[in-house]
């Protein structure tokens, strides 16, 4: 890097620099600050009016409601997170270990697709496949089983966040202990580590950085998202994310979906700074 | 070595039940929109075309297709053209507040999109521009530019740092070796982040329902109908959306690849 002669700012440098300032300033740090303004804002005859008041943050953090949807939303994100990560382990291991290169990559590949396509329709997919008559219903009648509830549940609320954090989860997982060195589990095993131990002790100490990350990306995931507990588990109970659509579509009260959006938000912060943390933090002994 | 072939067999299942899990969904959605039952179970009822006929028919589903066209692909070239900048500028130069430069562009996909959908909406409203097909090129291409960036970052980190030096060396000014060493040699990337930024916008729901105003995609036609019933017509928009966003993803990662074999092999 020492060949880059230009420090100094010319026309040629602001001109790759300043576009992203301009536009995420506009149109991505405006939005959110003015979200944070209008939850001080009053809302009189549908009509919303600037203005600076604790009105809106004191009746929704008052209300019973809010806090059962709250920590609802935390414990079935949280749920969701510990569901993933344990299913895909096993995957993503089988993946970076026995797998070949190529079979690896190809498997990757496949994955991406499912995570950039549609969870809408794939979402409603699942409505249809679990439903009273449905498919799986239909399959377990053959061998004499149910006919089981599996919508408005929060088993359905789970197949809906398991359909969109999976693929990521056993993406990231398999790339984080495919880059482990090999040697080291070696060594493992001659020191007479059994596969268990090798697991427990080398392998996810290893991969730690890696699998704290996927599973933030997990719970930011279940935890922002409307559409399973709406669908599929059938708003039994109401999370975060439903009340900011009901406030908002419904009720007008654009300020108090706003309160509900930056109580979320600060809890996501929190949760991944202390992930962060925690996935970087060295052990006793290391350099 | 018996205990271990097993293993390997019960771990190569379970992959293979991950996999069935993933793509039963889309799989299925395929196979519900020929079936002719209104409610599809096992068995299956009699192939029939009559949903497609259905949505062919229906100006509105039109309409909503036109639109997912304009916003995808307008949002695509902008979001891949920022993405480009800001990559960039991340490998060319060192400045001040780098940090907060590029959690500026990276920031935007770790919120969830529930939030930026009411902020947007907020924002828009304010500004006055709510309710417009722009709008929703606008919202998506905040939310897209940071996989066009990454898809290019990582292309300029396989070029050879002296190779811009030696370009200018030979006497090409900054511009010309823009045009004619970094865009060429990027061009894959290009690509790639234009395919994936076209894909994400096509396939993106919430922010869309709430800033769209009356000018509605396909995603938020879809949601509007899954709010009402059971209704078939969905498997087969669906089957459509589907075939679009997969065809973009493997595209998209048909030019990533390419790119990593070449420099692979050289």
């Amino acid at each position: 890097m020492s060949s880059k002669p230009n420090k100094s700012i010319n026309l040629y440098a602001l001109t790759w620099r300043l576009p992203i300032i301009f536009w995420q300033f506009i149109f991505f740090v405006g939005p959110v600050l003015f979200m944070v303004a209008m939850s001080f804002f009053l809302v009189k005859n549908y009509r919303m009016t600037e203005a600076f008041e604790f009105v809106n943050w004191s009746k929704m953090l008052s209300r019973g409601y809010f806090w059962d949807s709250y920590w609802y939303t935390v414990t079935i994100a949280a749920i969701s997170t510990i569901c993933a990560m344990c299913i895909a382990f096993p995957a993503a291991f089988a993946l970076a270990f026995r797998a070949s290169e190529s079979t690896r990559r190809w498997a990757i590949f496949l994955l991406i697709i499912p995570f950039f396509t549609s969870y809408l329709v794939r979402t409603f997919s699942w409505f249809v496949i679990l439903s009273e008559n449905g498919v799986v219903n239909g399959i377990l009648g053959y061998i004499g089983l149910g006919p089981y509830t599996m919508l408005n549940t929060n088993f359905g609320t789970l197949v809906g966040y398991m359909t969109l954090t999976l693929p990521l989860v056993v993406i990231l997982q398999t790339v984080t202990m495919a880059n482990i060195d090999k040697t080291l589990i070696e060594a493992a095993r001659n020191l007479g580590c059994k596969p268990l131990a090798t697991i427990w002790q080398v392998i996810i100490p290893l991969s730690k950085t890696g699998l704290i990350i996927a599973a933030i990306f997990c719970f930011i995931l279940s935890f922002g998202d409307f559409v399973a507990p709406f669908y599929l588990g059938g708003s039994q109970e109401t999370t975060l994310p439903i009340l900011i659509l009901d406030t908002t579509k419904s009720g007008q009260q654009w300020p108090r979906a706003a309160v509900v959006a930056i109580m979320m938000m600060g809890t996501l912060f929190a949760i991944a700074f202390t992930g962060i943390a925690l996935a970087y933090r060295k052990r006793k002994g290391q350099k | 070595m018996n205990t271990n072939r097993t293993l390997n067999v019960i771990l190569g299942i379970y992959v293979a039940l991950i996999f069935a899990f993933v793509f039963a969904p889309i799989i299925f959605s395929m196979i519900f929109s020929f079936n002719s039952q209104r409610f599809p179970t096992i068995p299956l009822g009699n192939f029939t075309t009559e949903w497609y006929a259905k949505i062919l028919a229906d100006p509105d589903v039109w309409e909503a297709a036109l639109n997912s066209l304009i916003v995808s692909v307008s949002t695509a070239v902008i979001a891949t053209f920022l993405g480009f900048c800001t990559a960039y500028s991340d490998f060319r130069y060192n400045f001040r507040f780098k940090g907060p430069y590029l959690a500026l562009i990276l920031l935007p996909p770790t919120i969830p999109l529930i939030i930026m959908a009411l902020a947007m909406l907020a924002w828009f409203s304010k500004i006055g521009m709510s309710g417009q097909i722009y709008s929703i090129v606008i919202a998506h291409s905040v939310l897209t530019a940071p996989f066009a960036m990454a898809v290019i970052r990582l292309r300029l980190n396989q070029m050879d740092p002296d190779l811009e030096s030696a370009a200018w060396n030979l006497g090409g000014s900054e511009w010309a070796t823009m045009r004619h060493v970094i865009i060429p040699f990027c061009k894959p990337a290009i690509l790639s982040g234009l395919f994936l930024t076209a894909a994400v916008s096509f396939d993106e729901f919430a922010v869309s329902w709430f800033v769209s105003g009356l000018n509605k995609t396909l995603p938020v036609i879809i949601l509007e109908i899954v709010q009402g019933n059971i209704d078939p017509q969905v498997n087969a928009i669906g089957t459509f959306v589907f075939l679009i966003s997969m065809t973009l993803v493997v595209l998209a990662q048909v030019f990533f690849a390419s790119r990593q074999m070449k420099s692979m092999k050289s």
